[in-house]
């Protein structure tokens, strides 16, 4: 292929994991089953100049995500130096390792927007989700703190077999929480939830049932909350416009600097990721292989390649093709003229009754791996 | 809050809550309307519209400016004016 992609649109998004560490283990955490251990992690300057760097290369906004961005001392500084360059800065967090006092300095520094997720809204629940006893009543903190610094609030709510049934109630308990916008996510199996799919897929009859409820609650609610639904993959006709298209919009930076087009680019054998460390990022966005790897429409095969929603869903998620047909260049095989999609629900209905048939959820908890003594 | 579009009066005095931003972007040349996870790319219109909404000036008083601005015709803006606020107010983007 020739460089074609120097007149690439410059990316709207950054999202930058500054840490793998998170003192929470949900099930469907979207981190790798690898975890960056804390000493590779970038430091502050070298943050604050892939911040710069994003700014000038046209990037609007900043997701500060991890593991649990809190969990680094220098979040404060980060978030201030994001706000000095004119960034939109959004806090993506879990709550733990915030306090009164660190929100207020933050809010002052030039925060933007809190994302915070809750597990369910029922404590018990919510705490054996997260695998961390008192996870709730802190976040319920967390998201007052918030709101009394005047800061938006939206409520991430990833929807799954043990809470799919409150969907509904996720939504008012983010309303009575001060949120402005709240965002149900069916869960989408990459990174550790492809390792629990079986203990956290529902069946086709709940997952209908709650898309049903949520929608009924958009129209409901406009105006008072905003309600981002992300529609359960496995389940669906067409697929989503995975990260907007692949090199896009969206820029993804792990705790050690490896830039990806997509939090999960990394399970696709192959590809050739670049680092901050040894790049800039519009040199990265402009030319890394990765990125260019499925940009545009070039490298789909059919039914893609003449497919109408080819320019509107980029022929879905690749992470996803690849993990359930072994070939990343086939359609997403969530799209019904995909000749894999009949798998896809077979694969969800099996594993709904494996899944439901055993006792309470067996979570794999999302853990750091204890390294073997050398 | 249902029928949102009743609630932009007359006298109300719109204004961009906290967490909803005005940006130009030099990279591109263009006007954003950042949001929570929004990114919304602004027209000259728009832009003099959300300029205007500072919390002080009145939807007349908006209004009033604008025609002038553009010598137009009043109530077309008017009609321009309150339709994009109640779309934004139902989005939590504007605050009337
Ligand atoms: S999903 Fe859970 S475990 Fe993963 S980073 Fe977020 S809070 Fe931590
Ligand atoms: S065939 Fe490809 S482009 Fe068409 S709807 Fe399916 S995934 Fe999207």
């Amino acid at each position: 292929m020739s460089p074609a992609q120097t007149k690439s649109e410059p990316p709207a998004g950054l999202l930058a994991e500054l840490t793998h560490r998170c003192p929470l283990g949900c099930p469907y955490c979207s981190n790798p089953l690898e975890l960056d251990a804390r000493e590779l992690e970038l430091g502050t300057a070298a943050w604050q100049r892939v911040f710069s760097e994003a700014a000038a290369l046209g990037v609007l906004q900043v997701h500060l995500s991890g593991g649990e961005p809190a969990a680094r001392r220098d979040l404060e500084e980060i978030v201030g130096h994001c706000a000095k360059e004119g960034l939109y800065t959004n806090l993506i967090t879990s709550g733990i390792g915030l306090t009164k006092e660190r929100i207020a300095v933050l809010a002052q520094a030039g925060l933007d927007h809190v994302q915070l997720s809750i597990q369910d809204c029922e404590p018990h629940s919510a705490d054996y989700i997260a695998g961390y006893n008192g996870a709730f009543a802190r976040k319920k903190m967390v998201a007052a703190w918030v709101t009394q610094e005047g800061l938006p609030l939206t409520v991430n709510a990833v929807i799954h077999r043990a809470n799919i049934s409150r969907a509904g109630k996720l939504v008012e308990l983010a309303v009575g929480l001060g949120a402005r916008r709240v965002e149900i996510a069916h869960a989408q199996y990459y990174g550790w939830a492809i390792r629990n799919r079986a203990a956290l897929m529902p069946s086709v009859a709940e997952a209908e049932a709650a898309i049903a409820e949520v929608e009924a609650l958009k129209q409901k609610l406009s105006g008072t909350i905003v309600i981002d639904h992300v529609n359960p993959d496995y389940y669906a006709r067409t697929p989503k416009a995975c990260m907007g298209g692949w090199g896009k919009r969206i820029l993804n930076v792990t705790p050690s600097g490896k830039a990806l087009p997509c939090h999960a680019a990394e399970t696709i054998p192959g590809l050739i990721f670049w680092n901050v460390a040894d790049h800039s990022l519009a040199d990265i966005w402009a030319s890394s292989p990765a990125f260019n790897a499925f940009r545009g429409v070039e490298w789909m095969r059919e039914p893609c390649r003449s497919c109408p929603r080819r320019e509107i869903d980029f022929g879905g998620c690749r992470c996803q093709a690849f993990a359930l047909t072994g070939d990343a260049r086939q359609a997403d095989p969530v799209c019904h003229l995909s000749p894999h999609h009949g798998r896809v629900q077979q694969i969800a209905a099996e594993l709904s009754q494996a899944g439901a048939a055993k006792s309470a959820a067996a979570y794999i908890y999302r853990r750091v791996k204890q390294r073997e003594p050398a | 809050m249902t029928d949102v579009v009743t609630t932009v009066g007359s006298g109300s005095r719109p204004r961009l809550p906290r967490g909803v931003r005005l940006k130009h972007d030099p990279a591109r040349g263009e006007w954003f309307l950042l949001a929570p996870e929004r990114v919304v790319k602004a027209d000259n219109i728009a832009v003099e519209i959300l300029r205007r909404c500072d919390g002080t000036a009145t939807l007349d008083a908006i209004v009033d400016d604008l025609a002038q601005h553009f010598s137009a015709d009043r109530a077309r803006i008017q009609t321009d004016v309150k339709a994009l606020l109640a779309e934004l107010a139902a989005k939590r983007m504007m605050d009337l």
